[in-house]
C-alpha cells in the first residue's frame, strides 16, 4: 500500500527519540559497556613501521608472562583465499580483509596487526605486547597516490597486475584496476566547445571520526558455539566475516548489537571481533578488547585522499557540451578504493552530452581506506564544483544559472548506464533560487559559495518482525542497527499503518539469531528499505487484526475495514457492531486464533536517488588565511521526512563533516611514513563554536517506490560542503583553493603568492 | 609488575620528603590535567605521585596591597571567577582560561601549565608578561624565582627532582597598566596554539607605553621572554609606525620549527600578526577604551 496521499497523523511529526533517555544519562550499552564473568583483556601488537617485511615473530616470552592466556598471530588464522564479498558496503576481498586484520608476511602500514595477546588485565596484556620480539625488514613505503602510481615506487603487492586494462600488464604495480566510464564522443565535445575550463585538485584522507572506538567482548565455547557482543553498522556484516575468516559456520556465531556510538560507513567492516574470537577459543575465556582513538586513526580505515582532474567545455550560452574527468584514489594498503561512485556521482547532477571519466584505485602504505558517507562523491563533486564555479566566473553566468542550465531531470542518461527517475533535482534548484540566503546581500570582505551534490542511496536486504502484545502495544524488531534514528522512524511508520499512537510502539534491533538477514545499516537504505519491511509487516497485522474482529462478529473478513487503530464493520450492510480497538482485538487474541505477529524480508528495490545544493558564506583573516563560516545553507530533497528533527540532524550534521574535510582534517604523515596526528587534538573535526547553525532546508519529492515516499537522506549533505567552501573563499579572496584542506597556512600562503 | 603509588600529603615537609624519598620516577599532580593524558599515552611511567591539591595555599586567590598570589594548583575556573584578579590582569585569565574545555577548566592550573614545560602553554606567555614570580618550595626551603627561569626546553624544568611550586605571586600595578594574550589557533577552542603572544603594558596620561613585557609561545623550545618587543613600545603610542615595528620585531625573535601545527614560515608570520592585535588590545584595556574579555 502507498501512504503518500494519505492524510499522516505519525509520520512527519517530531516525537522525542527512542534512545534519548538511555543516551543522556549515561546508561546506553555501547560496545566497550558490555562485560562477562571471566572475561579477560585482548590487545593488539601493531607495526611501528610503514612497510616492512615479518622476518619473525617470537611470543614466547610474552606467553611465559604470568596472566597472560594467550597469544595469536596469523598462524591461528586460516589461510583464505582471494575471494570478493559484499557483506559490507564497499567490495572487500576475504584475504585482504583477513591480512588487514592479521598480517601474514608482511605488514604495509603503520599500526598494521600482527600479533594480539589476552590477559588477565590490560595492564599485563600491554606488557606482553611489548614482550613479543618482532624482527622486521624494514621496505621502502609510498603514501602519496601519485607518487605510488610511478613505476619505480615501492610495490606493495607482488601479485597486484592492474586491472581493467588490455593486455594484462608484465609487472605488478600499485594501480589495483582502472576504470571508464563514457558518454557520446569527449573529443567531439570539446571541439564544439567555445569555452574551456581544466584544473587539478587534491583531498586528503579523512576519518569517519565516529566518537567510539571499535570494541567488542567475544565469547568462544567448548562446544564451538561463538557469541559476540559489539557495535557495527550491521551485525549480520560482523557474523558473515567472523564466520569466514575463522571458518565457522554461521549457525555458530551469534552476534548480538551494541548501541553504536556512530559509524558514517567506517563500521561496515571489521577489525576486531575475529581476533577476540581466536583468543577466546585459545585461552577458553570471554576476551574483551577496545581500540584506543590512536588505533582507530592508526589501523582503522579512513575514507580517500585523491588527485583529480576536471576539464569541462561549453557554449557561450552556458551549455555544458563536454566534461572530462581523471580521478585517482587511495585505496590504503590492500585494492578496494570507492572510485566506481566517485567516477559516477561527479556528473550525475548534469545533463551533457559528451562525458568521459577515468579512474584509478591505487595502494600505498596507509590503512585500508573504508566506507564514508557517500563514497567517493565528495571527493569527485569537491573537483566537478569548483570547476563549474569557475566555468561559470569564465562565461560571466550566476553559478546557480549555470547549474540549472545543465541539470539532470527525469529521463537524463548517465555515463554510467542508468537514467535518472523519480528525482527532485529540479525541485532542489528551485528552492535555492528562493531561499533568503542566495538573495540576500553579502557584508563587505565575506565570499559566498554553491555546490550540488547527487548519490544513489540504495534499498536492499531487510527483515522486520511486528509483534501485537496482550495489552495492544507493539513491538517492532529490525535486524537495521540504528545509526540515525531508525528506531524513531521505524516505530512511527508502524504506528501510522496501525493507527495508533508512537508511544504504544517500542522499536528495537533484534540478533543475528532473532530476525531474518539484514544487510548493514549504510548507503542511506535504512528508512527506505527497512522501512518498506516495517510497513509490509505492520500491514500483514493489521490484516490479522481485521480477521480476529470478522471472527469475532461473524461477518467476512472483506466487509471489516481498519481506521484510526479500530475495526470497524465497513458500511451498514456488514452490521452494527461496535468498533473494536487494537487492545480489544489483543486482549482475545489467545481465544481468536493465537499470538498476532508477522515477520517480512525483502529485497527492496527503488530507493529513490538524492540531490542537494549547499549554500556557504564565508569571512577570510587576510593576515592569518582562517576561514570562518558566517552562514549555511543546505537544501535536499529527503522525500518524504519521516521524523523531520532526524533528517535535519542528519543534513547538519553531513554539512558539519564537510566542513572539516573542507577546512581542518587531514593524516600527517612524516618522512617515514607514521602518522603525527593520531588524536583529536591534532586531527582537527570542527567544534560546535566554530560553526554557525545550519540551515537545513527539506524539499519533499515523495519518492513513488517507498510506502511514506522517503528517500535516504543522510550521505547527499557530505558532498557539497567542499566545494561550496572552496567557491566561498575564491568570492570573498579571489582565489582558487584547489587542495584540501584549505587551513590557514595554505591559504595565507596562496594569498601571499598571489601578492 | 610495575606498580604505582599515589600519595595527597597535606604539608609542604612531607610533599618534599616523599619526592626526595622516591626510588624511581616521580611526579607532582596538580589538576593532571597534562600529567595523566601523557601517562595513559605511555609517555611517563611514574612509580610515585604526589598530589600538592591538599597543602594548605597550594589552592586559592588573595590580594595583598595590590598584589596577588596565586596558588599553584588554583583551577582555571577558579581563577577566571575572581572579580579583582580579572580586572587587574584580564590577559592572564584569559589566557588560563583557554586551556582546553569547561571540564578541564574544573583542573587545570598555572602550575600545571608552566611546569609540562610545553612551548605553546597558553597561560605561560601571559605569565611571563606579567612578570610573575614563583614560589618554588624544597629540601632547603622557599626561593623566588622569575617564571621565565622556570622552563629550560621541552618538557625540562630547572626545578629539582624534590622542588615544586607553592604560589605565583603577581606584582601590584601601576594605573594604566593591563595585558593581554591572544593564540592563534585553527579552531576556536580545543586545541593547541600554533603561535602565542601575551604582552602586558603600562601607560601614561597620554597613553605613551612606559613599561611593556612581550612573550611569544610556540616559536622556540620554551616560551620567549622578548625584550626587543618591549624596547619598541615604551616611549611610543600604539601608532602605525610602532605596530609595524613591533609585528617585525615579533617575527625576528620568533625561531619556530615546522611542525604538525604549522609551518615556520607561517609561525614566523603569525608572530608579527599577533604581536600587533595583542598590543592593540593591552594598549586599550591599559587606557581604560576596553574592559573584559575578548574570546
Amino acid at each position: 500500500m502507498n501512504y503518500i496521499s494519505s492524510d499522516l497523523k505519525v509520520v512527519g511529526t517530531r516525537p522525542i527519540r527512542p534512545d534519548g533517555v538511555d543516551k543522556v544519562t549515561g546508561r546506553a550499552l555501547f560496545s566497550a559497556d558490555t562485560r562477562s564473568a571471566g572475561m579477560i583483556w585482548g590487545k593488539i601488537k601493531r607495526s611501528p613501521h610503514a612497510h616492512a617485511r615479518i622476518v619473525s615473530i617470537d611470543t614466547s616470552k610474552a606467553e611465559a608472562l604470568p596472566g597472560v592466556r594467550a597469544v595469536v598471530t596469523s598462524a591461528d588464522f586460516p589461510e583464505i583465499s582471494s575471494e570478493m564479498a559484499f557483506v559490507g558496503e564497499g567490495p572487500m576481498n576475504f584475504r585482504d580483509l583477513s591480512d588487514n586484520i592479521m598480517a601474514r608476511g608482511k605488514v604495509l602500514y603503520e599500526g598494521h596487526a600482527l600479533a594480539a595477546v589476552a590477559a588477565n588485565t590490560q595492564a599485563i596484556a600491554d606488557e606482553a605486547i611489548a614482550l613479543i620480539d618482532v624482527v622486521y625488514e624494514v621496505l621502502p613505503h609510498v603514501i602519496d597516490v601519485d607518487e605510488a602510481m610511478k613505476a619505480d615506487a615501492p610495490v606493495l603487492h607482488a601479485d597486484m597486475f592492474t586491472a581493467g586494462v588490455n593486455p594484462k600488464p608484465a609487472t605488478p604495480s600499485n594501480i589495483a584496476k582502472v576504470v571508464t566510464f563514457k558518454k557520446g564522443d569527449i573529443d567531439a565535445g570539446f571541439a564544439a566547445a567555445e569555452v574551456i575550463f581544466e584544473d587539478s585538485y587534491t583531498t586528503k584522507p579523512v576519518h569517519q571520526a565516529y566518537i567510539e572506538p571499535h570494541a567488542c567482548l567475544a565469547t568462544y565455547n567448548p562446544d564451538g558455539q561463538v557469541t559476540i557482543h559489539a557495535s557495527s553498522q550491521g551485525h549480520f556484516m560482523i557474523r558473515a566475516y567472523t564466520a569466514k575468516l575463522l571458518g565457522i559456520d554461521m549457525a555458530n556465531i551469534r552476534v548480538n548489537p551494541a548501541e553504536i556510538g556512530g559509524g558514517f560507513g567506517g563500521k561496515t567492516l571489521i577489525y576486531l571481533e575475529p581476533v577476540a574470537v581466536a583468543l577466546s577459543r585459545k585461552s577458553g575465556k570471554p576476551v574483551k578488547m577496545q581500540m584506543t582513538r590512536e588505533d582507530v586513526f592508526r589501523a582503522s580505515g579512513p575514507t580517500s585522499g585523491a588527485s583529480v582532474t576536471v576539464k569541462l567545455g561549453a557554449k557561450k550560452d552556458g551549455t555544458i557540451v563536454a566534461a572530462q574527468q581523471v580521478l585517482k584514489f587511495q585505496a590504503g594498503a590492500y585494492a578496494g578504493s570507492p572510485i566506481g561512485p566517485g567516477c559516477m556521482c561527479g556528473f550525475a547532477m548534469y545533463d551533457i552530452e559528451n562525458i568521459d571519466v577515468l579512474g584509478y584505485d591505487v595502494v600505498s602504505n596507509r590503512p585500508k581506506v573504508a566506507a564514508y558517507r557517500a563514497p567517493g562523491a565528495p571527493i569527485s563533486s569537491f573537483a566537478v564544483e569548483c570547476a563549474v564555479d569557475d566555468l561559470a566566473r569564465m562565461l560571466g553566468m550566476d553559478p546557480l544559472a549555470l547549474r540549472e542550465k545543465n541539470a539532470a531531470v527525469n529521463g537524463t542518461k548517465t555515463h554510467y548506464g542508468p537514467t535518472h527517475a523519480n528525482i527532485g533535482y529540479t525541485q532542489v534548484l528551485e528552492a535555492t533560487r528562493a531561499h533568503p540566503h542566495w538573495k540576500a546581500p553579502l557584508a563587505e570582505g565575506h565570499g559566498r559559495g554553491l555546490a550540488v551534490g547527487f548519490w544513489f542511496n540504495i534499498g536492499g536486504e531487510s527483515s522486520a518482525t511486528v509483534h501485537v502484545n496482550e495489552d495492544g502495544s507493539v513491538v517492532v524488531a529490525t535486524g537495521s542497527p540504528d545509526v540515525g534514528g531508525s528506531r524513531a522512524s521505524m516505530g512511527m511508520m508502524a504506528a501510522e499503518v496501525l493507527g495508533i499512537d508512537i508511544s504504544k510502539v517500542r522499536a528495537t534491533i533484534a540478533d543475528t539469531a532473532s530476525i531474518g538477514y539484514t544487510f548493514v545499516t549504510g548507503g542511506s537504505r535504512v528508512t527506505f528499505a527497512t522501512g518498506m519491511a516495517v510497513t509490509q509487516a505492520t500491514e500483514k497485522v493489521v490484516e490479522q487484526l481485521k480477521a480476529r474482529a470478522a471472527q469475532t462478529w461473524d461477518i467476512p473478513v472483506d466487509a471489516v475495514e481498519w481506521r484510526d487503530g479500530k475495526a470497524y464493520p465497513a458500511g451498514t450492510n456488514a452490521g452494527a457492531f461496535e468498533p473494536l480497538d487494537l487492545a480489544a482485538i489483543a486482549l482475545k487474541q489467545a481465544r481468536t486464533g493465537g499470538p498476532i505477529n508477522s515477520e517480512v524480508s525483502i529485497n527492496a528495490q527503488g530507493a529513490g536517488a538524492g540531490f542537494g545544493a549547499h549554500i556557504c558564506d564565508v569571512a577570510v583573516d587576510k593576515e592569518t588565511g582562517k576561514v570562518e563560516i558566517i552562514r549555511y545553507t543546505a537544501i535536499q530533497d529527503v522525500g518524504k521526512a519521516i521524523h523531520p528533527s532526524y533528517v535535519e540532524g542528519q543534513i547538519q550534521g553531513g554539512a558539519v563533516q564537510g566542513i572539516g574535510w573542507a577546512l581542518s582534517e587531514e593524516y600527517i604523515y612524516n618522512d617515514k611514513g607514521l602518522m603525527e596526528n593520531p588524536g583529536f587534538l591534532d586531527y582537527r573535526c570542527p567544534v560546535a563554536s566554530d560553526l554557525p547553525m545550519i540551515e537545513a532546508v527539506l524539499v519533499e519529492v515523495p519518492n513513488p517506490r517507498h510506502p511514506f515516499g522517503a528517500r535516504g537522506v543522510g550521505e547527499v549533505p557530505i558532498i557539497p560542503p567542499m566545494a561550496a567552501i572552496s567557491n566561498a573563499i575564491k568570492g570573498a579572496t579571489g582565489l582558487r583553493m584547489p587542495d584540501l584542506p584549505m587551513s590557514p597556512p595554505k591559504v595565507r600562503a596562496a594569498m601571499d603568492a598571489a601578492g | 609488575m610495575s606498580s604505582l603509588s599515589y600519595a595527597a600529603p597535606t604539608s609542604v615537609d612531607a610533599a618534599v620528603k616523599l619526592l626526595a624519598g622516591a626510588s624511581g620516577l616521580a611526579k607532582v599532580l596538580s589538576g593532571g590535567t597534562d600529567l595523566l593524558v601523557q601517562m595513559r599515552a605511555g609517555r611517563f611511567k611514574p612509580e610515585l605521585i604526589v598530589d600538592t591539591k591538599k597543602i594548605p595555599g597550594v589552592i586559592g586567590i588573595r590580594e595583598e596591597n595590590g598584589a596577588f598570589i596565586i596558588g599553584a594548583g588554583t583551577p582555571g575556573a577558579v581563577v577566571e571567577a575572581h572579580a579583582g584578579l580579572t580586572a587587574a590582569w584580564p590577559g592572564l585569565v584569559e589566557a588560563l582560561d583557554l586551556i582546553g574545555s569547561t571540564q578541564v577548566q574544573g583542573r587545570c592550573s598555572l602550575a600545571g601549565n608552566l611546569c609540562n614545560a610545553s612551548p605553546a602553554a597558553d597561560s605561560v606567555p601571559a605569565l611571563y608578561a606579567a612578570a610573575a614570580v614563583a614560589v618554588v618550595v624544597g629540601p632547603n626551603g622557599t626561593r623566588e624565582v622569575p617564571v621565565e627561569q622556570i622552563p629550560t626546553g621541552p618538557g625540562r624544568t630547572s626545578l629539582a627532582r624534590d622542588e615544586f611550586i607553592l604560589e605565583f605571586k603577581l606584582p601590584a600595578r601601576p594605573a594604566r597598566s593591563s595585558d593581554a594574550y591572544l593564540r592563534f589557533i585553527p579552531r576556536t577552542e580545543m586545541d593547541i596554539a600554533v603561535v602565542g603572544c601575551g604582552i602586558s603594558v603600562t601607560l601614561d596620561a597620554n597613553g605613551v607605553c612606559t613599561a611593556a613585557r612581550c612573550s611569544l609561545g610556540a616559536v622556540a623550545p620554551t616560551v620567549l621572554l622578548v625584550q626587543a618587543m618591549a624596547d619598541i613600545l615604551v616611549g611610543n603610542k600604539l601608532d602605525a609606525d610602532t605596530l609595524a615595528k613591533l609585528d617585525a620585531a615579533a617575527q625576528a625573535a620568533a625561531k619556530p620549527i615546522s611542525d604538525k601545527r604549522g609551518t615556520a614560515e607561517y609561525r614566523t608570520k603569525i608572530a608579527g600578526v599577533l604581536a600587533r592585535r595583542t598590543a592593540a588590545i593591552a594598549f586599550d584595556r591599559a587606557s581604560g577604551k576596553a574592559t573584559g574579555k575578548t574570546h
